[in-house]
């Protein structure tokens, strides 16, 4: 991580050294970042013979899962990086988004049945559902102390999770129809990228996408590739919109409230501003956008189960939070981009260069791998780890976590923590004399 | 945070006191509901009694977890969300001691040391319940407090201890971190696979003095093992804490950690001391789940945990009569509440119980009882 975090020093170094507006330098941050990032991935991968398919493909997954990354935790942002609200429910808000959605749009024939609705109302629906659950939360939430709070909402996330897991609601009869949340094996339901056709008889839009597929043609990419690249696109415009409208919530009257709570909240109370109705608020916009993110995300898979919404989730997102450092939008896509590319797919693609290159086979338990270790042959060891790569995996999430909390608690970009005041007081120079210039 | 409500405005009823009051007539109504099924025969006597003693069981190990949590919450002052996988890891280092005890010559021993990873050495031929290997299953039960306690100083050492300063929520999210990571170490030692390791246990009749007083006929040994284990570790801690100075020195950290050290108590040493007691439990904790249940996998203590944290909350932190009262409470819940609604959404009773008793006591229902 340290690599990556000199790395963004540099690259802001080079950036600000200029007189662009601040939202143009932090994209061409965002970029720079990026493109060295796979930049380094395809050196990588072409060097050790990972092959140019498998390299394109990890560059495609990286890209998909830190768009969806960088929705939710945006969104989170807003709860913990600028209100100072300590959610972790994240997964229960994202799931009820799904689950309306999926409800609203299944097909009447289905099983569970849905109601068959356009998507558009679907996911306005999800977003609705999300933030009235959200308000529902808030009410009790909120008047407890912070640690209670992230408790609580935890409680939360389980509770909507444990519903729609149970066998009670997994079909309730309405009419003769079966609706319900079809249990622990989901619903299946018309998948948010289906947009894509549709977007495509668009005629201005649709002109484009048949450049990409005419190039894709050419290049020999089959065109669903494409189609599933097109609708990472849309991912990436609604973190564009998310970034943008984030930030200016951020810059509002409203915003620089928020930031006052996260502060000092009697502070912010005592100059008589409400500060219970403001975090109530701000909970309820930040769990619809949630909502949005886990529609955008599960969504564009045709069945939803609840396992897609573990506690462990909420955790993934907070990492990424984390790492990019809480309290600035920028900081937040930079965090989801790096955990997508380096804690999440990082690790795979290291197996994938070690299959590449050495013929490893993975023995059966960790005893045996220490076996044909002690008497001489690395290989098996070597085997066993690529093999539980995905349980290591967690592990270096973990240690990550722990190495940013002791050395680096505001992440990368948490020095660009903006603050209630329109100057920074903290930072005053020293050297003056005592500030009397004020009189 | 409810300062704006309350005292002195016309309505004399605070948002708390109608959900308490609420939430009273709702017990009641239960209460009175469970009364007429027993009387109409709804509900056998028999059934009742078996959803209570499982409540007690149940509450008992959620009891010893926490004891600990509530002793690390109040002295460090930080929500440990890796206390579930100290519960992970006793249950996994005691029984991985008790196979290769009780399993010596009759499995081969990869299969003991990485408890059946591989499939091998079969719970009910290797002899794993209390009548048939009981000194394997005692060694195991030590065993399991100790590497825990070791687990937890070093993760205390290697994280924690340069966190000491940090305020509650940088080492809330350290110590998820440190959950993570511990629980992956296991998978990846013993693999993620759920398997069976404890035989299906002994259940001789009872004597005939004690069928008269509870409707009982035969008695689950490793039930037994689980009750008396967890009763003489909570009465030891009980006078541990009460009679000695070490009690008194936590009383007075979780009170005022300034004062204390000004005091000349040695809070590092303390720190040590709820470490070594806290962990110790959850260790042993997980090793007698366990035994109650047969069955063992690397996520255990972290579904258990938000269950830990209900019954610390509400107990009110600090106080770990108040643990073992909330873990009651949310021991017979997670039971009793069977009587009306399915097994799946029993977790959804508790969990919602936990959120009504904070929103109408934000301390918990024994704060003000502060008994380190």
């Amino acid at each position: 991580m340290s690599d990556a975090s000199e790395t963004i020093d540099e690259l802001r170094a080079k950036v600000t050294d200029n007189d662009l507006p601040q939202w143009a330098t932090d994209l061409l941050l965002i970029a720079a970042f990026v493109a060295a990032t796979f930049a380094g991935f395809a050196i990588v991968g072409l060097l050790t013979g990972v092959g140019l398919n498998e390299t394109v493909g990890f560059m495609r997954l990286v890209t998909f899962f830190a768009a969806v990354y960088a929705l939710v935790v945006l969104a989170l942002n807003l709860h913990w990086g600028y209100t100072g609200l300590f959610n972790i429910g994240v997964a229960g808000f994202m799931a009820v988004g799904v689950y309306t959605m999926a409800i609203l749009t299944a097909s009447p024939d289905g099983s569970p049945a849905g109601l068959g609705l356009p998507i558009p109302i679907g996911v306005i629906g999800g977003m609705l559902a999300s933030g009235l659950v959200g308000l529902v939360v808030s009410l009790p939430a909120l008047r407890v102390r912070a640690d209670y709070f992230a408790i609580v909402t935890l409680g939360f996330s389980e509770i909507i999770r444990l519903a729609l897991l149970s066998g009670s609601l997994r079909s309730v009869e309405v009419g003769g129809t079966e609706y319900g949340t079809g249990g622990g094996s989901g619903i299946s339901y018309t998948p948010v990228d289906s947009v894509i056709p549709w977007l495509l008889d668009v005629p201005g839009i649709g002109f484009v996408g048949d450049q990409f597929f005419a190039i894709g043609e050419m290049a020999g990419i089959q065109s669903s590739i494409i189609q599933s690249g097109l609708y990472t696109g849309v991912l990436i415009a609604f973190v564009v919109l998310f970034y943008l409208f984030l930030t200016r919530i951020a810059y509002s009257p409203f915003g620089r409230v928020l930031k006052a709570i996260r502060e000092d909240e009697l502070a912010a109370r005592s100059l008589g501003k409400n500060t219970d109705r403001m975090k109530i608020t701000v909970f309820v916009v930040g769990c619809m956008l949630m909502g949005l993110a886990g529609i955008l995300w599960m969504g564009s898979q045709s069945r939803v189960n609840p396992d897609s919404f573990m506690p462990i989730v909420t955790f993934y997102i907070f990492v990424a939070l984390i790492v990019g450092g809480s309290g600035s939008n920028t900081g937040s896509i930079v965090g989801a981009f790096a955990f997508a590319a380096f804690l999440w797919q990082g690790p795979r693609f290291i197996r994938s260069i070690v299959r590449a290159n050495v013929d490893v086979r993975s023995p059966q338990t960790v005893y045996d791998a220490f076996l044909e270790l002690a008497s001489g042959d690395p290989l098996p060891m070597l085997g066993y780890v690529i093999g539980t790569l995905d349980e290591l995996r967690f592990v270096l999430v973990g240690v990550v976590l722990i190495v940013l909390m002791i050395w680096k608690p505001d992440g990368l970009l948490g020095h660009r923590k903006e603050l209630a005041a329109a100057t920074d007081i903290s930072r005053r120079p020293t050297a003056t004399d005592g500030g009397e210039t004020d009189e | 945070m409810s300062t704006g409500h309350g005292r002195g405005r016309l309505s004399n009823l605070t948002p708390q006191e109608v959900v308490g009051g609420l939430l009273l007539a709702g017990i009641g109504i239960l209460v009175l509901d469970l009364v007429r099924l027993v009387v109409t025969g709804e509900l056998p006597l028999g059934r009742l009694w078996s959803y209570t003693w499982n409540g007690i069981v149940d509450s008992l190990y959620i009891g010893l977890a926490a004891i600990g949590l509530s002793m690390t919450y109040s002295i460090l002052r930080f929500a440990n969300f890796s206390h579930g996988d100290l519960v992970t890891t006793g249950a996994f280092s005691g029984w991985t001691v008790a196979y290769l005890i009780g399993g010596l010559g009759v499995a081969d021993l990869s299969s003991r040391l990485l408890l059946r990873a591989d499939g091998g050495a079969q719970p009910g031929s290797v002899g794993m319940d209390v009548l048939s290997a009981p000194i394997a299953i005692l060694v195991g039960l030590v065993i399991s407090a100790i590497v825990t306690i070791l687990v937890a100083l070093a993760i205390d050492r290697l994280v924690y201890r340069r966190l000491r300063d940090a305020g509650g929520i940088p080492l809330l999210i350290a110590s998820v971190g440190v959950a993570l990571a511990l629980r992956y170490l296991i998978a990846f030692v013993y693999t993620t696979d759920t398997r069976i390791v404890v035989a299906s246990p002994p259940q001789p009749e009872l004597p005939a003095a004690i069928q008269s007083v509870v409707p009982m006929e035969t008695i689950n040994l490793h039930e037994a093992t689980l009750v008396i284990s967890a009763l003489a570790l909570i009465i030891g801690v009980h006078l541990l804490l009460q009679y000695t100075k070490l009690g008194k020195s936590m009383r007075a950290m979780s009170d005022n950690k300034d004062l204390a050290l000004i005091t000349g108590i040695p809070t590092e040493r303390v720190i040590f001391a709820t470490w070594v007691i806290g962990s110790g439990l959850a260790g042993v904790a997980g090793y007698l789940i366990v035994l109650d249940r047969g069955q063992i996998t690397i996520n255990l203590g972290w579904f258990l945990l938000l269950l830990i944290f209900a019954a610390v909350i509400l107990g009110g932190i600090g106080s770990i009569y108040g643990a073992l009262a909330g873990s009651l409470v949310i021991g017979l819940t997670i039971n009793l509440s069977l009587v009306w609604i399915p097994a799946d959404l029993n977790e959804i009773a508790a969990f919602t119980l936990m959120i009504l008793v904070l929103i109408f006591k934000p301390d918990g229902l024994f704060s003000g009882v502060e008994t380190a």
